[in-house]
């Protein structure tokens, strides 16, 4: 792991069909979701997103993540040299009833969201022990 | 049999068809390999980078979500500015069942030459949200001077 080449990852757009009201692009944040024994776990990157820009909504088991970026006030620059475009990010995923809504915890730092949605306690794992007699 | 001189065919009546076609089928193939919904910024090296200049500075930027400055080495020699860092991705444990792994991590190192001669000596590099800016003041002898006219 330690000696792993860094791959380049596109940055994705977002094809929306309707028009944003902001005049930036939209891109889809790449992300990693696990599970373990008792939660859901996503991890978002979405670099220029503070923690009061991010946005995580629920609605029918509809999970919507939404960051906004503050442009920077560079007008006086001139730009030599553009490899990655700037913009908001925004993607939904569709939740099974397996999570406990009212237990979602959500952190961001360093531009990464952690979202840990614990599981609803009817789909835990439940180990039965088979008793004698 | 109705017949046709040669070069009233429409596929050899103009010298030259068969480059016309090798075109067409070349812009074909761009058109392709832009419009996958893909940027034109295309690149391929890690981190991509955005670099712009005001009157007085070079401004250099990356985004490097999760990482921390101490994982980031930028050095400056002459015109050409390295980074060079390593991604590490926080390990979920061995117990976990991933659904769906899009985030990279790993080594990299990027080099850029400058567009101007720059004070090395006055570098700064801020990092917040994931993103790094780099500010490289330009060299005394590259900012532009401005001539004051006098009456004679």
């Amino acid at each position: 792991m330690a000696e792993k080449e860094m791959q380049a990852r596109e940055k994705m757009e977002m094809k929306s069909p309707a028009e944003g009201t902001r005049d930036v692009p939209m891109y889809i944040p790449a992300v990693d979701i696990y599970e373990s024994e008792d939660a859901l776990v996503l991890v978002a990157d979405m670099p220029g997103v503070g923690s009061d820009n991010v946005s995580i909504e629920i609605r029918d088991n509809q999970l919507t993540l939404r960051g906004t970026i503050q442009l920077e006030p560079g007008d006086k620059e001139r730009l030599l040299l553009q490899e990655y475009g700037v913009g908001d990010y925004f993607r939904e995923f569709a939740l099974g009833r397996t999570i406990d809504q009212a237990k979602i915890e959500a952190s961001m730092k360093d531009g990464v969201l952690t979202l840990t949605m614990p599981k609803a306690d009817i789909v835990k794992p439940r180990k039965i022990t088979v008793k004698e007699g | 049999m109705a017949l046709i001189r040669w070069y009233e065919h429409p596929e050899v009546a103009r010298p030259g068809w068969e480059l016309d076609r090798l075109q067409k089928e070349m812009n074909r193939l761009f058109s392709d390999f832009w419009g996958r919904g893909m940027s034109p910024f295309r690149v391929g090296v890690y981190p991509a980078v955005n670099v712009s200049e005001d009157t007085k500075n070079i401004y250099v930027r990356a985004e490097l979500p999760g990482m921390k400055p101490d994982d980031l080495e930028i050095s400056v020699e002459g015109d050409t500015l390295t980074l060079r860092g390593e991604r590490k991705l926080a390990q979920a444990g061995e117990t976990v069942n991933y659904h769906r792994r899009e985030r990279e991590g790993g080594r990299f190192r990027r080099v850029l030459t400058l567009p101007t001669k720059i004070d090395p000596g006055a570098v700064d590099a801020f990092f917040k949200d994931g993103v790094l800016k780099i500010v490289l003041p330009k060299a005394p002898e590259v900012m532009p001077k401005q001539i004051q006219v006098k009456t004679s």
